[in-house]
């Protein structure tokens, strides 16, 4: 029933490794070649690390799944080369709407902050965004892309890790320090190892369709609470590309899913929901329960588990395909430099502390949206429902309506990579909402005259950027001299006045043509920022100096933690 | 304790009638709903999430 989009087939080849005569030795294997697997390869490539990817498939996602996409993960796949095809095609949205029963109770507006590269949502199909994905990957030689390869059986050791695949061929083995697992919420790496994703099943069904509507309808999200066309439970409208539109219908935990799913059941539901004079073909439709869950450990001896096998969550809030961006993200870096000998293996143990509060944080969101949809109990119902009531005429009630939260990047305020806050008299030095341990906050800036993103200067390695807005003294440029032969660590100077020539060797100087670098990060003369290789602020500073950021950089790279242990 | 448990109404005994007074002619699952919308209502008032989860702890004390 699919017209819109034809899933690609990918070529199944032999592999060279299927004739070796003892199994061939990989640095990484990445299981499954979906949002997170491909997001792992791409950036792991980026880094110079090779990779094998197997996947038991041969196309990307059947039917439209994940669909929108937070600004984290544009920021994220933009690092990796593919943001502006996904925001090309994507549908940018910023209204809804909210209905209780039959009536419109409000309608809001996101207003995103002005002044950033990339929209704070778009809506695309997943489809879409894995066929970018592999598109991109595919332009990388060390990414070993193998199809109709399903891993069958897994050996691991505290030290490395054996593997069966079976393909088309037959199967063969292969072995690898580092196996990844990025199999989905039914990983099979994640069985075969007997371990366990733990959480809740919520007690009841819905029903996910795509219809291609034949006249306009509006760019809007809207969300209906109890309406009269489907009485109890709640409906979602939403825009994806293609004049596609996502809807979701509550079903109850009694409806028998294979009913539900059959066209002449679907249709007068969707009818009654769009209105009687709407002509809409079905696109796809699926009928699912959802799961928030996760695994005690991202981490078992070298297999690392990433995206929705090592953590799940509802649909209601965008928290799973951006939240296993994130978390590919995080381990990418990280891996990259255990892998080259530059940081102790303990630093990925950071990965499992930091992705696990960010899996906490996704969970509760996604929780505290489900409960507020389908009320638990009568009581809980009754504040549901009046909150509605009140939220039409009183603003207050609408901060507590609650159908899915933006989904926004993890924080990591306690992270054991961040460095020490400042403090003057019991204040943070920078009068921010930033902090260690937050993503970067994007702001216009110039090059060379020419308009750029903040936002596009950092990441892939660490990266320190100094705000000079007097003449900058012979100290300072002292310390940055030595920091300049840091391979992994670029200098980024902020500055609307005129600099030694000198100073081009040492570091990139942009101009901040609307003042909002300075004003977003609260800098001073001086001041600076260091940034992780995935963008995430690990210290910050009114005054730098080399030992500072060498200290820093250390932490960052989990040194402090071997010592510790 | 951030919640304010000392004597703090203008007038006790009218605030009490008055309550008392708007449950007076509903039936049950109304006076609930009634409830609901009070508590929501005072609740955006006071705001400090700290003070209300004292609130919430205390009032949550029954036998």
């Amino acid at each position: 029933m699919q017209n819109t989009y034809t899933n690609p087939v990918y070529p199944y080849v032999t592999s060279d490794d299927f004739y070796a005569q003892s199994p061939t030795h990989h640095s990484v294997v990445i299981v499954g070649a979906g949002p997170a697997g491909m997001v792992l390869a791409i950036d792991l490539a980026i880094q110079g690390i090779p990779t094998v990817v197997l996947d038991d498939n041969n196309t990307v996602s059947v039917g439209s799944r994940a669909i929108c996409f937070a600004k984290r993960t544009l920021e994220i796949m933009q690092r990796l080369g593919c943001g502006q095809r996904m925001v090309d095609k994507g549908v940018t949205w910023s209204h809804g709407k909210v209905f209780f029963k039959d009536k419109l109770i409000y309608d809001f507006n996101l207003l995103a902050e002005a002044d950033h590269q990339l929209p704070a949502f778009i809506n695309l199909q997943q489809y879409y965004f894995e066929e970018f994905l592999v598109d991109r990957a595919m332009e990388f030689d060390i990414i070993d892309l193998r199809w109709k390869s399903k891993v069958i059986s897994v050996n691991s050791i505290t030290h490395g890790n054996e593997i069966e695949v079976q393909t088309p061929d037959g199967n063969y083995h292969l072995s690898c320090d580092y196996l990844i697992a990025a199999d989905g919420a039914n990983s099979q790496v994640r069985s075969m190892l007997g371990l366990q994703s733990k959480g809740q099943v919520f007690q009841d069904r819905f029903l996910i369709a795509d219809v291609l509507m034949k006249a306009d309808f509006p760019t809007e999200r809207w969300f209906w609470f109890d309406p009269p066309f489907h009485a109890n439970q709640s409906a979602l409208l939403h825009r994806q590309p293609d004049n596609v539109w996502r809807i979701d219908l509550q079903l109850g935990w009694d409806a028998d899913p294979e009913y539900e799913k059959q066209e002449h059941v679907i249709r007068p539901r969707i009818q009654a929901m769009l209105g009687k004079d709407a002509e809409f073909d079905l696109e796809w439709a699926s009928v699912y329960t959802f799961q928030c869950r996760k695994m005690d450990n991202f981490i078992h001896n070298r297999v690392i588990f990433v995206g929705d096998c090592a953590h799940q969550v509802s649909p209601f809030g965008a928290r799973g395909a951006n939240g296993a961006l994130q978390s590919a993200e995080n381990l990418v870096w990280k891996l990259a430099r255990v892998i080259k000998g530059r940081a102790p293996t303990t630093l990925l143990d950071t990965y499992n502390i930091e992705r696990q509060h960010g899996a906490r944080e996704n969970i509760l969101n996604s929780t505290r949206a489900t409960d507020f949809i389908t009320p638990k109990n009568h009581i809980s119902r009754v504040f549901r429902d009046e909150t509605l009531r009140l939220a039409e005429h009183l603003p207050f009630a609408r901060t507590l309506v609650n159908s899915g939260r933006l989904s926004l990047p993890c924080r990591y305020s306690d992270s054991p990579l961040n460095s020490d806050e400042n403090y003057s008299q019991g204040n943070p030095v920078f009068n921010t909402i930033l902090s260690v341990g937050t993503v970067a906050k994007d702001a216009p800036i110039q090059q060379t005259g020419s308009d750029d993103w903040l936002i596009n200067y950092l990441g892939n390695q660490f990266t320190l950027m100094i705000k000079v807005s007097e003449v900058i003294s012979n100290d300072l440029l002292l310390q940055l001299k030595p920091l300049s032969a840091i391979e992994d660590l670029s200098i980024l100077v902020i500055s609307d006045i005129a600099l030694p020539e000198s100073i081009d060797a040492l570091a990139t100087v942009v101009h901040d043509p609307k003042n909002l670098v300075t004003k977003r990060y609260d800098l001073q003369h001086e001041s600076a920022y260091l940034f992780r290789p995935d963008q995430i602020i690990t210290a910050r500073w009114r005054q730098v100096s080399s030992e500072k950021i060498h200290t820093a950089i250390k932490k960052a790279l989990g040194c402090e933690l071997e010592t510790a242990s | 304790m951030k919640l304010n448990t000392e004597p703090n109404f203008t007038d006790p005994d009218t605030f009490y009638a008055t309550l008392t007074d708007l449950h007076r002619e509903l039936e049950s699952e109304q006076s609930t709903r009634v409830n609901a919308r009070l508590i929501l209502l005072l609740a955006n008032h006071i705001g400090d999430l700290e003070v209300l989860k004292e609130a919430l702890a205390l009032a949550g004390e029954v036998e």
